[in-house]
């Protein structure tokens, strides 16, 4: 069997397995509709820090810990720590990556980077390169408000196509063995670009982008929606999933029941956030804590999870160009 | 007195009720909104218009950041009859500056004090 | 199609599919909370006049101005004027509170940076525009009478 399919897609021979998963959100999201799958709330959004940028930081060294010892691992079995955040020059990951004494590799996908990091450690594990690999992003509202929008109190309204950045690190730990949850193939997504220049509206930026990754990962693989239990996209909230069902409806592949998004689901309507969550750590959250559970239950066997990233600067937007987008897919099984 | 309550709150609420039109149609954030009022404000007051609605509402009017806009252009007028062409420069800061430095004084004050939280809601 | 089409195309949809707002409850709540800040703004003006009844109309107006931003300036530094502005809107940011408030939020957001490159630079992040342009527009006030 060859180890790629189509243009787009690469196929796992030795499917790496997700041994362990740890998630950690902020106070907002711990009263969000999944509660319950979290694995620690926080009570306060500095986690004990002086700046949110610190909080951050401690956030996704946390999840990294937990989510190796969860793995009945140590720190020194790791063989590679893979991470990604939403700040300037990703420095919540690396200054993690400072703590542990583990190879690393720093990667920006924006929101998409959770997808991003899990194909990147994938390929690592199937070449037979490395054993244990830690994939990790985060993500903090008030740090991505402050260097993306406006100062916290500044006592401005929310436009409504807006969505709400997640406090939240995940982490995922893969293996070459010892799960029966593996990660069998990876979609690489192109840059995609259709114009849209509004930096509130992230959705509708980034709906083409997961569109074209979509359908290439099923061109390729020659699957259709209905293949799988779950196709969850990344961050594209309640209007750019609306999007994105129409956009995949013209090309002739229909979303049913099993598409959701993880910025559309994971707060309820009370919160105050208009088209949902958005950031590194929503996508990260959603799928190391409720999908991993569903898949555990035996819920979910199949599922396609396609984390969709912006790839804006304030400096580009403010220069008025458009909001390229980018989407990366895995397809995670359970034997 | 009451009349001039409700004068005072039908102008001012009208100005803001503007702006928060425009904010909802044009999608203009708040700093644009405050240059563009101030702006507004300060050549309504150089046709000489802006007078007689602070004769009317009173702080209705001098409230909303127009009577800034107001202020400067006053300012700037009466200071170009004082002292000529120097009045340009000195005259809409002058005018101002109460209002600017204590902004600036007790940012500065609040913010050695407070830290900015996280919104919750 | 090319993608100028395409894109032009996309947008229109995209504008097409956006969510229709209840503006309308936003608009009477700017409505009554910049009403209601213009008659503090009022009373404050008044009640000083009746305690000093030397002072004129001119340095009670801004006298009240003053009380005004530090009240602002205070509700921002407690964390509450956020939540006014999230309800109000407009009804908020137009008075002259709300220029207080853009002020000391930016000097409060960007204190961690330093006293001097974060707090004094960023300070004016969100209303430096607004004092340029407004000295801009009287220094053009000015010229115009100069002239005339």
């Amino acid at each position: 069997m060859s180890k790629r399919l189509g243009s787009q897609t690469i196929v796992f021979q030795n499917s790496p397995k997700i041994i362990g998963n740890y998630t950690i959100v902020g106070q907002k999201e711990g009263n969000s509709n999944f509660k319950n799958y979290f694995d620690y709330i926080l009570k306060n959004d500095l986690f004990g820090e002086k700046t949110y940028e610190s909080a951050e930081r401690k956030m996704l060294e946390h999840a990294i810990l937990n989510a190796i010892d969860r793995a009945g691992l140590k720190t020194q079995d790791m063989d590679l720590l893979i991470c990604g955040d939403l700040l300037n020059q990703i420095i919540s990951s690396s200054f993690a990556a400072r703590e542990f004494d583990v190879t690393y590799l720093g990667l920006y996908g924006a929101c998409s980077t959770m997808a991003e990091s899990l194909a990147v450690g994938s390929s690592f594990i199937d070449g037979g390169y490395f054993s244990k690999i830690a994939c990790a992003t985060c993500s903090h509202f008030s740090s991505a408000e402050r260097q993306y929008r406006f100062p916290l109190e500044l006592g401005n309204q929310r436009p409504p196509v807006s969505q709400w950045t997640v406090t939240g690190a995940g982490c995922t730990i893969l293996s070459d063995s010892g799960s029966d949850k593996e990660i069998v193939n990876a979609t690489f997504g192109k840059v995609t670009d259709f114009g849209i220049t509004d930096v509130n509206n992230m959705g509708a930026a980034m709906a083409p982008a997961a569109m074209s990754t979509l359908i290439k990962h099923f061109e390729d693989t020659k699957t259709s929606p209905d293949d799988y239990d779950l196709i969850l996209t990344g961050d594209l909230g309640k209007l750019g999933s609306e999007i994105l069902m129409d956009l995949m409806e013209n090309k002739g592949y229909k979303l049913k029941d099993n598409y959701n998004d993880c910025g559309q689901m994971i707060f309820n309507c009370n919160q105050k956030t208009y088209q949902g969550g958005s950031g590194c750590g929503c996508s990260a959250v959603i799928l190391n804590s409720y999908v991993m559970q569903k898949m555990d239950e035996g819920v979910y066997k199949k599922v396609l999870f396609a984390a969709t990233g912006a790839l804006l600067s304030t400096l580009s937007s403010q220069q008025g160009n458009t909001i390229p987008g980018i989407c990366h897919a895995v397809e995670i099984r359970r034997k | 007195m009451l009349l001039m309550y409700l004068k005072v709150f039908l102008v001012g609420g009208l100005i803001c009720f503007l702006g928060q039109l425009l904010i909802i149609k044009t999608n203009l954030t708040s700093a644009r909104i405050l240059v563009l009022f101030v702006c507004i404000g300060a050549v309504v007051e150089a046709f000489g218009l802006y007078e007689p609605i602070v004769n009317f509402a009173g702080a209705g009017a001098t409230v909303p950041i127009t009577g800034f806009g107001r202020s400067l252009a006053k300012g700037a007028i009466e200071a170009v009859k004082e002292k000529g062409i120097l009045g340009v420069l000195t005259g809409g800061i002058t005018a101002t500056s109460g209002g600017i430095t204590a902004a600036v004084i007790f940012a500065y004050i609040f913010a050695l004090i407070f830290s900015s939280k996280t919104k919750k809601y | 199609m090319n993608s100028v089409e395409r894109n032009k195309k996309y947008n229109q949809y995209v504008e097409s599919k956006k969510p229709n707002t209840k503006n309308f409850p936003t608009l009477i709540y700017a409505y009554l909370v910049g009403g209601f800040i213009c008659m503090i703004g009022q009373g404050i003006q008044d009640l000083l006049m009746k305690i000093f009844p030397a002072m004129t109309l001119e340095v009670a107006s801004a006298w009240m101005l003053i009380i005004l931003i530090f009240i602002a300036s205070f509700l921002t530094g407690i964390g509450l004027y956020d939540r006014i502005g999230e309800f109000a809107g407009g009804g908020s940011i137009v008075p002259i509170t709300g220029f207080s408030n853009s002020i000391t939020s930016s000097a409060m957001e960007f204190k961690k940076e330093g006293i001097i490159f974060g707090l004094c630079v960023k300070m004016f992040s969100v209303a430096g525009p607004v004092i340029v342009n407004g000295l801009a527009i009287s220094v053009v006030v000015g010229l115009i009478y100069l002239f005339l």
